[in-house]
């Protein structure tokens, strides 16, 4: 019996004391007729060996060699000693740090980690993480609505360049409460928002959220965007790499004021891309909008002798206690996901996190000159950070099916989602490739559009 | 101190009321801040802002819960407490003076009538108890 | 001490940072970050050394028995972690073309399969990343029910007095009033409360069955007939799935959608506070407004197959994506290779050593003078109240769980459900052996002994943890959330 440690001496005494004569009697309280017949649908269970093989098999069959994908979710190196560490039993296998003196691993941990976003960001506060920068997102809408107290509409603004997935998942979490989004479009030839032909608007949205890098990897005003917004009462929502802030300008820092709410995806840092998830959804603000903020927070206090201690607090938004009127339904978040991209931010430091970011700035760059020998060239004309918008003379999914064949991940098809942009490729190029390696993906990309062409 | 002022008009909420003319002040009980334990932070409505009977208008938080106020009387929120901002643990030290809410000036001066006096206030706190 | 405090100014682990780093101006300089990000500059022994001793500071199933009511807190089986963490899953792109993801997605769809059988609902979908995205994923379904048939008057959804927190807040972020429906003494939801509350207005009721009461709800068919009745549908909290996998299905008890906490009753871990899993099933009725992605399985006409995902454009009326991409995949992972080795017939077994676990503890603690609150058959957890020591001792329910730790025992979930005073749920779970409640029990004893002889030594705990008791209330007043050089000694 798998992971059960009875022996039939101990179910004969438990079953003694409790005074029945098996197991099955202590299901006497469900109605007959609906006790379950069979799972027959469900296979017999299997030896540790047995299900090993399986699982081998199909991790092996889904092996590739090189990927170029990004999109939002980012192929960097992560150092051996953070997963080693992270899984340790006693924070894999730990629960929530409600009992604050069992868990001062975890909690400290968590103060150390807001403490390393806030400085990220530039921000004053943040929580200990959301699922993951898509619903993070939806969060930080949720977030503007209650704390722009001067805006009632519960309408937002939306740069037309963040991220098509976010968008579509910030919808679908905050529409059932009547909160729309309204999209700004960016401009097809800098494929950012064009500060020089904002709209003339009266002071009637919640927030302006912009991404930084944007969805294309290009870089946006973001100084002229947050004062726009902010003249007309809107919050700023700034959805960040966390990896780029380490050379970019901190949304704490954005314009004349800052802006109001930070949030990402925090999987860049020391999460492995694993089909998705689990990654994690970071979120920092304003001090004076702590309050609003969803999600678990830590803080700093002191023991009956007057030592430190970490400990939740501010629960009261929280939905064990504020229950319908709580700032969130959330309560499990990403905890071991924060516990190891703290880690990560440790061993690398800001020395280790710049090199990061500009390795693959200058790889990306490396990219795109050994693109244009082959006459491949970028969609938009801005400045990027580690993504750009290749422009090919065929459909991507050409590309992309192609070089699938030579177990290379060429990149994401835009086509789908922006009918304006055809033939184009997303493609992403980190501090991971060596310079080899961005030539043979060159080599075997312009290769596939010649056979399309030819 | 005493746990229920004779002068004063009570909720079955655990609010109390101090009626002066079309005016009145508004705090949570002894037995409330009692039970809520030890105040960590008030939300207080804008001065301006009018509420009818019964709506929520203010949040008092302790480490323990959240717990809403209810407006015991329709009217128009003319002053609040803003010591409590720095200082929420006043509704703690001194639940009926210098930590009370709001300060509202009523409409329906009727509805005075229907709140509680002290008597009566202290027999809905007995029957909490005997739950 | 904190890792900022072990940092020195110039120290870099050159290991972990790329060769050729290129220094050039690569971002215009009104884009550019001035001043370097406060991270800190530590060796790699350091990092290992400070984060391995800062684990050590944690209770952890692996190290300490967890009975937390609610929480399922059972043994994470090594090998889930190990097999999901094999390089071909944790290295591929969410975006990766099909090809190169057939063996990931084989096995998301078995586990669809897998938990469709065990729930009795036609349709999964793995979407949701947590319980709470769950319950929103449901609520958000029945919304999207009720309004394509025009049924737009339907604004209440139904909620015990005794359900998680999660339930109201999810309703409201659905867009509904919550109404609470009350308890009867025995643990059953009140029919005539339940029956006074219903009308044109319901648009559904939230159930946790067994309930977090710690017991069956017995007049389940019931429930749902009346419920059915008013045109309103059933939503399942699948919080306490452990208690009844494979003896009872939620889709038997009429229910119309239903979340699971794969945290829980598929044994992946906590990780001090995630991540979760929540996928949802659903019947019939409820099938088109599954979030998406879902796998399906394409058999072609030379008998191969292949998986495939399915999205809005194949799912129409989908409540949509409520994630980036796959939820929560690695935990998905995790649940699969669990299930596999369980299989069917350790399914089965989960449940009911689960409940022999619960009742075995509960009997001992009634035995040794505790009183139990619901003095029925219990599930795979239960409460017992501790009020009689609160009122004659003035030791309460938190005093008495701060004791256990002490002991070496974490503590059982504290005051919840709200209704029950001086409360604790505990839940042994079916990996514990009958020693380790044995020696729980005994802990219980001592400390009940203690309150009464010494009630300060009981008041004052814990003595032997890393902190002793804190101020809760100095956190949330003078708020301290980040570190500043100066604010911490």
């Amino acid at each position: 019996m798998p992971f059960i440690p009875h022996t039939p001496d101990d179910v004969q005494h438990m079953l003694n004391t409790i005074g029945v004569n098996d197991i099955d009697d202590l299901f006497d309280e469900i109605p007959a007729s609906l006790r379950c017949q069979n799972i027959d649908a469900i296979p017999s269970g299997l030896s540790e060996r047995e299900v090993d093989k399986i699982l081998r098999q199909r991790a092996t069959q889904d092996t590739y060699q090189l990927c170029f994908a990004g999109g939002g979710a980012y192929e960097h190196y992560i150092p051996s000693a953070v997963w080693e560490i992270t899984t340790r039993g006693e924070f894999y296998s730990a629960y929530t740090p409600y009992q604050a003196e069992a868990s001062q691993g975890t909690l400290q941990l968590i103060y150390e980690y807001q403490t390393m976003m806030s400085s990220l960001t530039g921000m004053e506060v943040s929580n200990a993480s959301l699922y993951d920068g898509a619903s993070g997102l939806a969060e930080a809408v949720l977030m503007a609505v209650r704390a722009n107290r001067k805006i009632k509409s519960r309408k937002l603004l939306v740069a037309g360049s963040v991220n098509p997935r976010y968008q579509k998942v910030v919808n679908n979490i905050v529409k059932n409460q009547n909160i729309c989004l309204e999209t700004l479009s960016y401009d097809i030839k800098q494929g950012n928002i064009d500060i020089n032909s904002l709209p003339a608007i009266q002071d009637q949205y919640v927030a302006l959220i912009i991404q930084q890098p944007n969805y294309f990897g290009q870089l946006e005003e973001v100084d002229t965007l947050t004062d726009w917004a902010q003249q007309h009462n809107m919050l700023v929502i700034a959805v960040v790499n966390p990896i780029a802030l380490s050379i970019l300008k901190p949304p704490g820092e954005w314009g004349t004021k800052g802006a109001d709410i930070a949030c990402g995806e925090g999987q860049p840092l020391g999460i492995p891309l694993s089909s998705g998830g689990p990654y994690f959804g970071f979120m920092t603000c304003k001090q004076s909008y702590v309050r609003q903020m969803p999600g678990r927070i830590v803080g700093a206090t002191v023991d009956k002798q007057g030592k430190t201690g970490y400990t939740l607090t501010l629960q009261a938004r929280e939905q064990h206690i504020r229950r319908s009127k709580a700032t969130s339904n959330i309560c499990t978040n990403q905890g071991l996901m924060v516990t190891a991209a703290t880690i990560y931010l440790s061993l690398l430091g800001a020395a280790g996190l710049t090199a990061i970011a500009e390795q693959s700035m200058q790889n990306t760059r490396t990219l795109v000159s050994m693109l244009a020998e082959k006459n491949i060239t970028c969609q938009f004309q801005g400045h990027y950070f580690h993504e750009i918008v290749v422009k090919l003379p065929c459909s991507a999914a050409t590309v992309i099916n192609a070089l699938a064949q030579q177990n290379i991940i060429a990149g994401i098809d835009l086509s789908k989602t922006y009918p304006e942009l055809p033939n184009t490729l997303l493609i992403c190029v980190t501090e991971t490739k060596s310079h080899q390696e961005i030539r043979h993906f060159v080599e075997q990309l312009h290769a596939a559009t010649l056979i399309k062409v030819g | 101190m005493n746990a229920i002022p004779e002068e004063l008009k009570y909720t079955q909420t655990h609010e109390w009321v101090r009626v002066e003319g079309n005016e009145v002040i508004i705090g949570i009980t002894h037995h409330a801040q009692e039970l809520l334990g030890d105040m960590v932070y008030v939300e207080l409505p804008e001065t301006g802002s009018c509420f009818s009977i019964e709506e929520d208008c203010a949040v008092v938080e302790s480490v323990k819960a959240a717990s809403d106020i209810y407006a015991p009387l329709d009217g128009e929120i003319i002053a609040v407490n803003d010591n409590l901002a720095d200082s929420p643990e006043l509704i703690n030290q001194s639940p009926y003076e210098e930590g009370w809410l709001i300060r509202m000036k009523i409409t329906a001066t009727e509805q005075l009538d229907n709140l509680l006096d002290a008597n009566t206030y202290q027999d809905v706190i007995a029957s909490e108890d005997s739950k | 001490m904190l890792i900022f405090q072990h940092s020195s100014k110039g120290r870099q682990n050159k290991a972990q940072i790329a060769i050729t780093a290129p220094s050039n101006n690569l971002v215009p300089e009104h884009l550019r970050r001035k001043t370097p990000a406060f991270l800190p500059e530590v060796s790699e022994l350091q990092a290992v050394r400070h984060y391995t001793r800062l684990s050590q500071k944690n209770f952890s199933i692996d190290s300490h028995f967890y009975p937390l009511g609610s929480c399922t807190m059972k043994y994470n089986p090594r090998a889930c972690n190990i097999l999901a963490s094999l390089p071909g899953f944790t290295q591929l792109h969410p975006q990766a073309p099909l090809i190169m993801q057939q063996g990931f997605m084989a096995c998301m769809f078995e586990l669809q399969e897998i938990l469709a059988e065990i729930t009795g609902m036609p349709a999964i979908s793995l979407a949701p990343m947590a319980g709470a995205q769950g319950e929103f994923a449901g609520i958000a379904m029945i919304k999207a029910y009720h309004d394509a048939r025009n049924d737009t008057a339907r604004c209440e959804i139904l909620v015990p007095d005794a359900a998680h927190g999660t339930n109201p807040a999810t309703a409201v972020m659905c867009g509904y009033k919550v109404r609470e429906i009350p308890t009867n003494l025995e643990g059953d939801v009140d029919i005539s409360a339940l029956k006074a509350a219903i009308s044109e207005k319901t648009a559904g009721i939230m159930l946790t069955n067994p309930s977090t009461l710690g017991v069956f709800e017995r007049q389940i068919k019931d429930i749902s007939d009346i419920i059915h009745k008013a045109g309103g549908l059933l939503y399942y909290d699948g919080a306490n799935l452990n208690a009844i996998l494979g003896k009872v299905r939620p889709g038997d008890m009429g229910f119309d959608v239903i979340h699971m906490n794969l945290h829980k009753t598929f044994s992946t871990p906590h990780g001090g506070g995630g991540p979760g899993a929540g996928p949802v099933g659903v019947s019939h009725r409820l099938r088109p407004y599954l979030p998406v992605p879902i796998v399906v399985k394409n058999k072609h006409s030379d008998n191969t197959f292949t998986y495939q995902w399915e999205d809005e454009q194949q799912h129409p009326q989908s409540i949509g994506q409520l994630s980036a991409y796959n939820g929560n995949a690695g935990i998905l992972l995790r649940a699969y290779i669990y299930a596999r080795m369980l299989g069917k017939e350790g399914m089965i077994r989960v449940a009911e050593y689960a409940t022999l676990n619960a009742n075995y503890m509960m009997q001992r603690l009634k035995n040794s003078g505790f009183e139990v609150t619901f003095p029925r058959r219990a599930t795979h957890e239960f409460i017992i109240s501790l009020r009689y020591l609160a009122k004659h001792y003035n030791v309460n329910a938190m005093d008495f769980a701060k004791r256990l730790l002490d002991k070496g025992f974490h503590a059982p979930t504290t005051y919840f459900p709200l209704l029950v005073p001086e409360c604790f749920l505990i839940e042994p779970t079916e990996t514990e052996s009958k020693e380790a409640i044995d020696a729980f029990v005994e802990a219980m004893q001592e400390i009940a002994e203690e309150a009464k002889n010494d009630p300060n030594l009981v008041k004052n705990a814990p003595y032997t943890l890393p902190v002793q008791r804190l101020d809760d209330v100095k956190a949330a007043r003078e708020l301290n959330l980040i570190y500043t050089t100066t604010n911490i000694d």
